[in-house]
């Protein structure tokens, strides 16, 4: 049976690959990050296996690994990529050569995930799947992927290593933001065994009647929207806020749908990420870009949307999150 | 009730507020949470390292960067752009509302990067704009500037609303994560549906509100002129 393990080590070895192309031209920093990342795409399952047999120390230089990459993350600086008027005029003849074609690989990706997810259930052998249900989207979308790659490859013409020569100069273009959200939700699981979210829950609980539904809904909702203008980013507020309220009060105590709430709250979070200045490379970049005189334009054009659907949003919430 | 691990919640919001390195900021909360709440280093460790290694999931998505880039290199941005430019012709409205639903769809397949305030709204979405505005409306600098803004501000709406309903996306993963380390399995796929009707609601509100400002530019300057009018009247 393909669990969700075998498409882990495909990440490791794809992020292994990165670490070998960056070291081979000397960014020894991108290098590093890359390879300490790998670690638990690799060893993951057996060094979860040793904790629970008592070994602590692969999980401890986890977190150690992990405390330098935070590190190597803030040393990195943000490299553009040298773009060349021959690169562009190859692309722009390549554009022309392809045409739609261009798209199909892409939207490979989606497709054939939505399609294996679909027809998992159905592949068996012997009455074993050969899917394991319980992880099908993930293990979906990495087949989706390396079939996507394939259809790339013989649509453009290009051997295998083109494909990972382009993937790492993508990999290296995101660098740290690519880890972000890894790094937000463990700091989320860390949030909640150190009792963060049981602190925020008492604090709130205190401030608001925690009997009401109604009243938790809107703390949780209004709660995402002004973290995340503090913070410029809702993925940030979104540990804070779940463990803090959305899962104590909201889920466990008031039986709220987890699905519901996880999504229409994260997009809760983004109509404040369309209010804040701190959302610079959505908010305040663009107004350079364009040359407005006013830095906060795009703000100002994006306001009354981002109310009226916090409305919309909160409406939505209370309308389909309880039943 | 202990209230010191909430100094982690402050490392970040103000981590976040002065712009330091995000990852960094994260990594710098977890730990002080856990000396806070008094941990002893060694569990802190393990705790940080199982914690990451539970949410490896969240980099399953660099798996789509091979793909991505290698048709990127083979002009899949230039083809997009040609794509967009075949819109020229079209009122503000309708070149922008078009605008807004391609680069929702795109995002929910995943093609988040494919547009962009620097890939296509600087040389693209706002100079079109501004010269389908000027097909029903004279425009002066501030109008102008109001219609480079909005260009900017649907490129913003189009993409964050559409990108959630994608499953491989950080957010949907992240969510699906957060309830896993809590016991509580989620499919992936249900919580990129639940996206849905706010990537709806979104569409319709802004599409109305592009509508709306170009009834404005059109009738502004058409009341100037009759303002104007009036007072050479009166004179």
């Amino acid at each position: 049976m393909l669990h969700v393990e075998a498409i882990y080590w495909i990440v490791g070895a794809f992020l292994l690959v990165a670490a070998f192309m960056d070291a081979r031209i000397g960014r020894w920093s991108a290098a590093a990050f890359w390879a300490v990342i790998a670690v638990p795409f690799f060893f993951g399952d057996a060094i979860l296996d040793a904790m629970k047999e008592g070994t602590r120390w692969p999980a401890q230089a986890v977190g150690i690994g992990l405390v330098a990459l935070g590190v190597l993350a803030a040393r990195g600086k943000l490299r553009m990529h040298e773009d060349s008027r021959e690169a562009q005029a190859e692309r722009r003849g390549e554009a022309a050569r392809l045409g739609n074609k261009l798209f199909v690989p892409a939207l490979a990706i989606p497709l054939a995930t939505v399609a294996l997810v679909l027809s998992a259930p159905y592949f068996r052998w012997n009455a074993t799947p050969l899917i394991d249900a319980s992880q099908a989207t993930l293990i979906s979308l990495g087949i989706a992927c390396l079939v996507a790659l394939a259809i790339g490859l013989r649509v453009v013409r290009a051997p295998l290593s083109q494909g990972l020569v382009e993937g790492r100069r993508l990999l290296d273009a995101l660098g740290w933001a690519a880890l972000l959200p890894m790094v937000l939700a463990t700091l989320g699981s860390v949030f909640a065994a150190t009792g963060v979210g049981d602190a925020i829950a008492a604090i709130v609980g205190a401030v608001i009647p925690a009997d009401s539904r109604l009243a938790c809904l809107a703390a949780f909702a209004l709660g995402m929207v002004v973290f995340t203008v503090i913070m410029g980013n809702a993925f940030a507020a979104f540990p804070v806020m779940m463990a803090g309220v959305g899962l104590p009060l909201l889920v466990l105590r008031h039986h709220a749908n987890p699905a519901v709430l996880g999504s229409i709250g994260m997009l809760t979070g983004y109509c404040g990420t369309l209010l804040t200045p701190m959302a610079a490379n959505f908010n305040i970049v663009p107004a350079v870009l364009l040359e407005l005189p006013d830095q906060y334009g795009v703000i100002r054009a994006q306001w009354p949307t981002a109310l009226i659907l916090l409305a919309v949003n909160c409406m939505l919430l209370w309308m389909l999150v309880f039943r | 009730m202990n209230a010191w691990p909430l100094l982690g919640v402050a490392v970040v919001v103000a981590g976040f507020a002065l712009r330091r390195n995000p990852v960094l900021v994260v990594v710098i909360a977890g730990v002080v949470s856990g000396v806070a709440s008094r941990m002893n280093v060694g569990d802190l460790l393990a705790l940080l390292g199982t914690s990451f290694i539970s949410n490896r999931v969240l980099l399953l998505f660099v798996l789509t960067l091979p793909v991505i880039g290698l048709v990127e290199r083979h002009g899949l941005r230039e083809r997009a752009q040609a794509w967009i430019l075949g819109f020229r012709g079209l009122s503000l409205a309708r070149l922008l509302v078009a605008y807004l639903a391609l680069r929702q769809l795109f995002s929910m397949f995943g093609l988040i990067d494919i547009a962009g305030h620097a890939q296509t709204v600087r040389p693209l979405i706002a100079p079109m704009s501004e010269s389908a505005a000027e097909r029903t409306a004279t425009l002066d600098v501030t109008a102008r500037m109001r219609v480079r803004a909005l260009a900017a501000a649907t490129d913003n709406i189009g993409r964050f609303f559409g990108e959630d309903v994608f499953l491989a996306f950080g957010a949907v993963l992240l969510i699906q994560r957060f309830f896993e380390n809590q016991g509580i399995h989620l499919e992936p796929f249900a919580i990129a549906l639940w996206a849905l009707p706010t990537a709806i609601a979104a569409f319709v509100i802004h599409a109305l509100r592009i509508v709306w400002v170009q009834r404005d530019l059109n009738r502004a300057p058409a009341e100037a002129d009759a303002a104007k009018d009036a007072r050479d009247a009166a004179r």
